[in-house]
């Protein structure tokens, strides 16, 4: 039972995950990954991890996707859809794809190490409880929590700061134009 | 056989759920339109039954004879993909809320919700996030100025509203020490949240309006300015599937402001059973909405988003921080 969903979803991420990439319009492909990312939080279910999943679902698809749709819907979209995604041959990109699928068939086949991670006998929690997992993240796992969230904190005051020059940019532009008019 | 005695209650429940929730619509437009013409002092549809009961049924009816236009330039799949995207996630959403404490039904304990999930909260506030992607996509793909003006306004808006509403109801989770419906509900047996949580009720009642799209946050579809917003282009049957999924939001927003603020299924009066109870006080905030609805203006949009980032977030962040506070 456990098995058949996981196939049912697995199958259907691969091929949003494809179609991402082979969809010509960008709308399409943002969608196409909205059905991804769904579809993994529907595998964190499988595997136990009900709050990861809602998490999943709260931050990538109702936020960071909505975003991705927000800026794909101002860019000129119609002219954007006429450009494929791999130009020219294909050949160097079946290479590198060729060499990342071996890699990691190689990885799956032989790393001790990945196994070792993924060994079977570690027993499942029944229903991990969100006070577990808080407690975790804020006792023993404290200090790359908060190394996240610097990290997170400097990316939002970048971005901030190019928003801005940008903008101081584009008034001093406007200001030059009515006098460039003049003349 | 086991399995399917034990999957039986759960079909039966959904059927229930489903069938309410996809015949709800037919009362509460009469309600509105009703709520509306008394506030305006008019006696509103009287013409077809009784005080122009069964006008929603005319309605109705009307909706599913008309023609379905689809316009020319129209991504067509999207744009039969939207009204559906728009409906599944308030569906979803009635999954895990809880209609009161479990009963005993032919021996059994039958619980009155489809699934106790642990992270109930967190789930509906991501599922109910979810409901922006039909709006984006009716916008994107009607092919018309005002509907893509009308989504991205609406993206705009439920980004930014979104963040208020998750933090409101963290003080909610605080007291509750769990973000599990039910146990929120049991946990305010003695006092309702409204009476210790009264900035982040106020912050969670308005960020709900904005979420909800209705006046005075229905910048979306202001018809004033943009036709009808992200749905212009929709007709008939596709256009009753936005409202629908509109009323449900609304109800939505109703239960989950009695379920975190008003002590769910708590209080009820003596030989009144508590779903009744429960499902009475939704039916008051439904009205509250309404009311809202025809007695204030609608915001400008940058109004829109000062209170958004400006007065809800902060309020929202000094909630969380005194209810910390307190409850060392």
């Amino acid at each position: 039972m456990e098995q058949a969903f996981f196939l049912l979803l697995a199958a259907v991420a691969v091929t949003a995950a494809l179609l991402v990439v082979l969809a010509r319009n960008p709308i399409h492909s943002a969608l196409a990954l909205v059905a991804c990312l769904v579809q993994i939080a529907a595998l964190y279910v499988l595997l136990g991890a009900p709050f990861l999943a809602v998490i999943q679902i709260f931050v990538y698809v109702g936020a960071v996707m909505v975003l991705f749709l927000f800026v794909i819907m101002m860019l000129d979209v119609r002219k954007e859809a006429q450009v494929r995604f791999l130009r020219g041959p294909l050949l160097p990109g079946l290479v590198v794809l060729a060499v990342l699928a071996g890699e990691m068939i190689a990885l799956l086949l032989h790393s001790t190490r990945l196994h070792a991670v993924m060994g079977p006998g570690q027993p499942v929690l029944e229903q991990p409880s969100v006070a577990d997992l808080s407690l975790l993240l804020f006792q023993e796992y404290l200090l790359p929590f908060e190394v996240a969230s610097v990290i997170l904190l400097v990316a939002l005051i970048g971005a901030v700061v190019l928003a801005r020059e940008d903008g101081a940019s584009a008034a001093k532009a406007a200001r030059k134009e009515p006098r460039g008019a003049a003349r | 056989m086991d399995s399917l005695l034990t999957l039986l209650p759960m079909l039966v429940k959904m059927a229930i759920v489903v069938g309410v929730l996809l015949l709800l619509p037919l009362p509460l437009t009469w309600m509105e339109r009703k709520i509306a013409a008394h506030i305006q002092q008019r006696p509103g549809p009287m013409r077809v039954g009784w005080h122009g009961l069964l006008q929603p049924l005319a309605d109705a009816l009307k909706l599913l004879t008309k023609e379905d236009h689809i316009p020319a330039d129209a991504d067509r799949r999207l744009f039969a993909m939207a009204p559906v995207v728009a409906l599944v996630p308030p569906f979803l959403v009635f999954t895990a809320i809880p209609f009161g404490t479990p009963v005993q039904l032919f021996g059994q304990e039958v619980t009155l919700m489809i699934s106790d999930m642990n992270v109930g909260l967190l789930f509906i506030l991501a599922v109910s996030g979810i409901g922006v992607f039909g709006t984006i996509l009716a916008g994107w793909s009607s092919n018309s100025k005002y509907a893509v003006l009308g989504s991205l306004r609406s993206i705009a808006q439920m980004i930014s509203y979104e963040i208020p509403m998750g933090f409101s109801v963290i003080g909610v989770v605080m007291l509750a020490q769990s973000m599990n419906l039910s146990q929120i509900v049991a946990a305010q047996e003695g006092l309702w949240n409204i009476v210790l949580q009264p900035i982040g009720f106020f912050v969670f009642f308005v960020a709900g309006l904005a979420e909800a799209q209705r006046i005075p946050f229905d910048l979306p579809e202001a018809e004033g300015d943009l036709g009808a917003g992200y749905h212009t282009e929709y007709s008939g049957i596709r256009f009753s599937l936005f409202m629908l999924a509109e009323y449900l939001v609304v109800v939505m927003l109703a239960a989950l402001n009695v379920l975190l603020f008003f002590g769910g299924w708590n209080g009820a009066p003596p030989f009144v059973p508590e779903p009744v109870w429960f499902l009475l006080k939704v039916g008051f905030f439904v009205w509250v909405f309404m009311w809202f609805r025809f007695t204030f203006p609608r915001y400008r949009y940058d109004q829109l988003m000062t209170i958004g980032w400006k007065v809800l977030l902060p309020l929202s962040l000094l909630n969380i921080l005194v209810s910390g506070l307190w409850m060392l």
